[in-house]
Parts: C-alpha cells; sequence; structure tokens
C-alpha cells in the first residue's frame, strides 16, 4: 500500500544528455525497448525527435484552416449582410452585391482568423499556459532552455519499474539520470 | 570609418552569418546577458530621456490638436491630407521589413534572417503604432473613430465597405495583430531561457509568466513548429496586401498622380526599401554598442544593402512608369504634373527624392560599400529621407495643383505638423531603447538551431532549414 502511494508520486525518470544526436539516438532506442510514455525536453526545435517518441502529425494545420476559412465566412458575410440586407444603398449603379469590393475585407479577417487559429491550437493543444509542471523539480531541468537535451520515461507508462529504468537508462550512457517527484 | 579591404572580404565576418567557436550556451548567455546582467548605463539613460521629451512633445501637439482641431495643422483646401497622411504612409511601410523579415525569408530559407528578425518584429511593432496614430488625429473628431468599425448602431449604418479608407482599417488591424502574434510565438521559448536564466526571483516571476509555462517538450516543438510555418505563410501576403490597400486609398481616387495601376507594386516595393534602411539604422548602432558583431555579421549588412538596391531599383522603375504614363496618357492634368514636379514650386522636394532613392543606392553595387558599417548607416537615413520625401510629393504635389487651376493652392506645414513628426520619431525609438533592454533582440532558440547546423559556426550552413520549414 505504502509502496503504491509511493509509486503514484513519482513523475517519472529524467535523463540529461549533451548533444542533439544523443538524444535523437536515446529517444529510438527508448522506443525500441517498449517504453510508450516518452517525452523529450530540448532547448532548440530537433527536427524527428517527436516523430522517434511516437507523436504522429499534428493537428494544427487543420485547425488553423478551419478557422481561416470562418474568418472569411464572417468577413465576407458581413459585407454582404450590410449590402444586400441590411442597408441596400445605390452607390455609382453598383449591384448591392458587389463582390469584388468585398475581397480585401475578407481575405483580411481569413487571414487573422487563421493566424488566432494557429496560435489558439498551438497553445490549446500543448496545454499552455501551464504554471507549474513536474519537470520543473528536477535540478537541472533549467538547461533545457539553454545547452541540454533530456528524455523523460513516465512513471505511468506500463513498462516503468524504477530499477529497471533506470538501468536502461544508463546503458545509453547520459550525463546524469534523476527521478522526477510529481 | 574602415574602409574594407580585399583580405577582408575572406574573413569570418564577410562570408558567415555566424562567427565561428559559438556553442549553444555562449550564445545564449551572451543574448540573456544583455537583458539580464548588463548594468544601464548612462548613455540608456540619456537616449531614453531625449527620446522621452520628444513623447511629451508629441502629448502636447496632440492635446492641443484634440482642443483646437486639425486647422492648426497646415491642411486646409485644395491639400487637405497633409502631414498626417505622408506620416502615415511613411510609417507603414517602414513596418514592412519585419513581417517581409520574419515571413518571406522564413520560407526562403535564408539563414540570415535569425539574427536580424526578432528586433525587426519590434520595430514593424513600434512603426504600425506610430502609423495608426495618424488617421485617428486627421479625423478631425477622433472621439468617433468607432464610426469606422462595422458594430451595431441606433443609427442603422454601416460602414462603407466598397471603400478603400475602410479596407485599410481592417488591413492595418490585421496586421499589427498578426505581426505581434507572430511577434510572441517567436517569444515564448525565449521568455522560458530567460526565466531558467534569472537570478533575480521577480525577474524570473516575470518572465516564467510571459512563457506561460514553456518546458521545450518535443511534441510541443512539433506543435510550434507548425503554428510558426504557418503563421510565416500567412504574414507573407499580408505583407504584400497591406501597403497594396494603402496605396488604393490613393489609386481609387482620380486625382492626378494618384489614379494608376502601378501603385500597389510600387508601393510594397517602395515600403520594402524604406523598412530595410530602418533595419540597417537600428542594427548598425545595436551590434557595436551591444557588441553582437559575432550574430550581426557584415555578411547580413552585405544582404540588406542587396535587398535594398533591388528594391530601389525597383521604385525608380515606379517613377518612371508614372512619368510615362502621364505623358502616354495624353491628359493635360497628367502631363501637367510631370511638369510640376520637376519645374513647379515643390520641385525640390522632387528633386531630392531621385537623389536619394535613385541615385544614392547605387552605390550598394559595391560590395566595399555595402560591407563598410559607416557608409550603409548614412546610406540608410538618406533613404528613410527620401521614401518620406516620396510620400510628399504623392501626397501634396497631386493635390497642390489639381484639374482647375482657379482652385489651385500651396500647402506650409505648422509647427505643430512637425512637433508631431518628431514626436512620433522619439516614441518609436523610446520604443526600441525599452525592448534592446528588457527583452531579448535575438531570438536564442533559432540561434542554437543556427549553432548547430553551421556546428558552431565552423562551416556555412549545408542545409540549414529552421526546421519549421520540412
Amino acid at each position: 500500500m505504502i509502496a503504491m502511494e509511493k509509486k503514484q508520486l513519482i513523475h517519472g525518470m529524467l535523463a540529461e544528455f549533451g548533444s542533439e544526436e544523443a538524444v535523437l539516438d536515446a529517444a529510438h532506442r527508448t522506443r525500441a525497448e517498449g517504453y510508450q510514455r516518452v517525452e523529450g525536453y530540448t532547448p532548440f526545435a530537433i527536427e524527428g525527435l517527436a516523430e522517434a517518441l511516437g507523436s504522429s502529425r499534428t493537428r494544427v494545420a487543420a485547425m488553423t484552416f478551419c478557422f481561416g476559412i470562418l474568418g472569411a465566412i464572417i468577413g465576407f458575410g458581413m459585407c454582404w449582410y450590410a449590402n444586400v440586407i441590411s442597408y441596400r444603398w445605390n452607390v455609382g449603379g453598383r449591384p448591392p452585391n458587389s463582390w469584388p469590393a468585398f475581397i480585401p475585407i475578407t481575405f483580411e479577417l481569413m487571414v487573422l482568423g487563421a493566424s488566432m487559429g494557429a496560435l489558439l491550437s498551438m497553445l490549446g493543444l500543448n496545454g499552455l499556459p501551464q504554471p507549474y509542471h513536474p519537470v520543473f523539480n528536477a535540478p537541472q531541468f533549467q538547461l533545457a532552455s539553454k545547452d541540454r537535451f533530456f528524455i523523460c520515461i513516465e512513471a505511468t507508462d506500463p513498462k516503468y519499474d524504477p530499477a529497471q529504468t533506470r538501468k536502461f537508462l544508463e546503458s545509453l550512457s547520459p550525463i546524469s539520470i534523476v527521478e522526477v517527484p510529481e | 570609418m574602415t574602409t574594407t579591404t580585399q583580405e577582408d572580404l575572406h574573413s569570418p565576418e564577410t562570408t558567415m552569418v555566424l562567427r565561428p567557436g559559438q556553442t549553444y550556451a555562449k550564445v545564449t548567455d551572451k543574448i540573456a546577458d544583455l537583458v539580464l546582467t548588463r548594468p544601464f548605463g548612462r548613455g540608456w539613460f540619456a537616449a531614453v530621456g531625449i527620446t522621452g521629451l520628444l513623447v511629451c512633445m508629441l502629448m502636447f501637439a496632440v492635446t492641443y490638436l484634440f482642443g483646437k482641431g486639425v486647422g492648426i495643422w497646415g491642411v486646409n483646401i485644395p491639400v487637405a491630407w497633409g502631414f498626417a497622411i505622408v506620416n502615415f504612409v511613411w510609417w507603414i511601410g517602414i513596418g514592412h521589413a519585419g513581417t517581409f523579415i520574419s515571413a518571406m525569408l522564413l520560407l526562403m530559407r535564408q539563414d540570415w534572417r535569425t539574427s536580424i528578425n526578432r528586433f525587426a518584429e519590434a520595430m514593424t511593432l513600434f512603426a504600425v503604432a506610430c502609423a495608426g496614430m495618424f488617421p485617428l488625429l486627421h479625423l478631425g473628431r477622433p472621439w468617433k473613430f468607432y464610426y469606422l468599425l462595422p458594430y451595431p448602431n441606433t443609427m442603422w449604418l454601416w460602414p462603407q465597405f466598397r471603400s478603400a479608407l475602410v479596407w485599410d482599417v481592417f488591413a492595418v488591424s490585421t496586421y499589427f495583430t498578426v505581426s505581434l502574434i507572430f511577434w510572441y510565438v517567436g517569444l515564448i521559448p525565449d521568455f522560458a531561457t530567460m526565466r531558467d536564466q534569472a537570478k533575480n526571483k521577480l525577474v524570473a516571476r516575470i518572465f516564467g509568466v510571459l512563457s506561460l509555462g514553456w518546458r521545450g517538450a518535443a511534441t510541443h516543438w512539433q506543435r510550434y513548429q507548425a503554428a510558426y510555418l504557418l503563421l510565416g505563410g500567412l504574414a507573407a501576403p499580408l505583407v504584400v496586401s497591406v501597403h497594396s490597400v494603402v496605396s488604393m486609398d490613393f489609386a481609387e481616387a482620380q486625382v492626378p498622380g494618384w489614379h494608376t495601376t502601378i501603385f500597389p507594386p510600387y508601393f510594397v516595393a517602395g515600403a520594402i526599401f524604406s523598412g530595410f534602411a530602418m533595419v540597417l539604422t537600428l542594427a548598425i548602432p545595436l551590434r557595436s554598442i551591444y557588441g553582437l558583431q559575432d550574430m550581426i555579421t557584415l555578411k547580413h549588412l552585405d544582404y540588406c544593402g542587396r535587398l535594398l538596391l533591388v528594391t530601389g531599383l525597383i521604385v525608380c522603375y515606379g517613377y518612371s512608369t508614372e512619368y510615362f504614363m502621364g505623358w502616354y496618357s495624353g491628359d493635360p492634368a497628367e502631363s501637367y504634373l510631370n511638369f510640376n514636379r520637376a519645374m513647379g514650386p515643390y520641385a525640390w522636394s522632387w528633386w531630392m527624392i531621385v537623389f536619394c532613392n535613385c541615385v544614392t543606392p547605387q552605390a550598394l553595387w559595391f560590395r566595399q560599400v555595402r560591407q563598410s558599417p559607416a557608409l550603409m548607416f548614412l546610406i540608410s537615413i538618406i533613404i528613410q529621407v527620401g521614401m518620406w520625401g516620396e510620400r510628399f510629393v504623392i501626397v501634396v504635389l497631386s493635390l497642390h495643383r489639381e484639374f482647375l487651376p482657379t482652385s489651385w493652392g500651396m500647402y506650409y506645414p505648422t509647427v505643430w505638423d512637425w512637433m508631431t513628426l518628431l514626436g512620433t520619431i522619439g516614441f518609436f525609438l523610446m520604443a526600441f531603447f525599452m525592448f534592446v533592454r528588457f527583452l531579448p533582440v535575438i531570438s536564442m532558440a533559432e540561434m542554437r538551431e543556427l549553432v548547430h547546423s553551421t556546428g558552431g559556426g565552423e562551416h556555412p550552413p549545408k542545409s540549414f532549414h529552421p526546421s519549421y520549414v520540412k
């Protein structure tokens, strides 16, 4: 019982690496070993790391597209409603629905909508803003935003076992290994 | 002033976008320390003090304007668009380089953008803020500015959605918002670095809040890259659209010299021309005062110089097309404008812009010029004066002698016009001085990536793609 409670309080096992190549190699080997819930932490975007850790394509592009279409519909709909339904007004004999004149506003609101979509979907899917996260408890973790690369095998992983996992991580020859409290 | 010798042309500084011997930690410390540990010098306080006084002058001029009305300016019939519109177009043009660097050069995989995109984006935001003031101040009844926006009102009225002036409201406000989003998204990983580097608890807390809890997780980076690339793709057409819409404010009218189809491309090229000049005006002192020569190398000045040359030639082509069309149209008002520009009472302004925007940039054909910081600084100032003059020519010379000679007149700016112009320059510079001390001026995350792809600056990047571009 006590042992189980203790296990609940652990977020995972964090291994520190000194280079991009090392962390990418470690990620591949961790996945090959059968670990499912693994996350990497790096100071800059590393090509292929998320894929190596089993993350497939993101939904950011699809959501950006939807927000962009929504913005365009709002933009055109507003001009159309104002000139065709709400307040018909003959300007220089042009038809009420003089759509070419509505395109600049439609375009601007499409870009605005899509940009909002890109920002909000990126933050939303990443779960940001998130003021607290257990990995910040790791002593060396402030270097993850500078020049160190980390792999974290999370305690919720079915294969996670404090002794076994530490042994496996040691075989990857990292700079340090720490158990991160929840 | 140093002249570049033949030997220097092959030194790392002139051939590389990063000096050799850089590491992740070194570039991070260099940029973060500018904010976190560097003491505030007397020079900085003096600069902020002087520009702060200019801001006070701006507030004084604006307060008096609100009290008395636009009659305190030199505007009247026939020249109802005076300095306010000249300054608006000038500032909006300067604001174009930031997004051009961030978006277009990102999509074209130009690795040299990395060192300059952050402060160019900041420059864009401040310039657009300056630009945004002028149409509002020029309204006459600025407290009714919200009439420009579509909102449900008791008068059952809508803005005229077929007018370029209303398009402008949407274009400029969208441009500001998207530029701000782009800038902030770029800053998020750097805020996290600042949070982790800060020794002071309060500073760490502030940067921690701004970073939104960014921790550099691999899956987060994946979505971040997707979002950043998409924002680049969205901002790139926006750069073109904003100044096109601004040019349509003119081109929609029948006024001689305005009613022409060359305006959108010619305005966009002019905007990038003046924007890159401002990038150089800011980058050259910045790199020497803050010792950033390792990251903003002579190669950057060289590339900016080439872009100035190209866009300058497009601007000159625009001038020639205007002259050709004035003659070819056979319209008496248009052909009189040709004469009036070169020989009329404002001929000085026309010859000034020919000198500043057409003759001066020809020096940029020479690499020795492009790689001399002092000469580039001088040229960038001349170009900005020239581009301000170009907008003066477009606005004032077309309006002051239109179709009917009975309604010809002259335009003289008053002291209030000058105070407002100088005041916004002060506002722009003060905001920039604040920015260089309180935020990282170069993107640290992208610099680390550049260090990786160049092997610490030891070799030119083989396949540099800021990894946002797959």
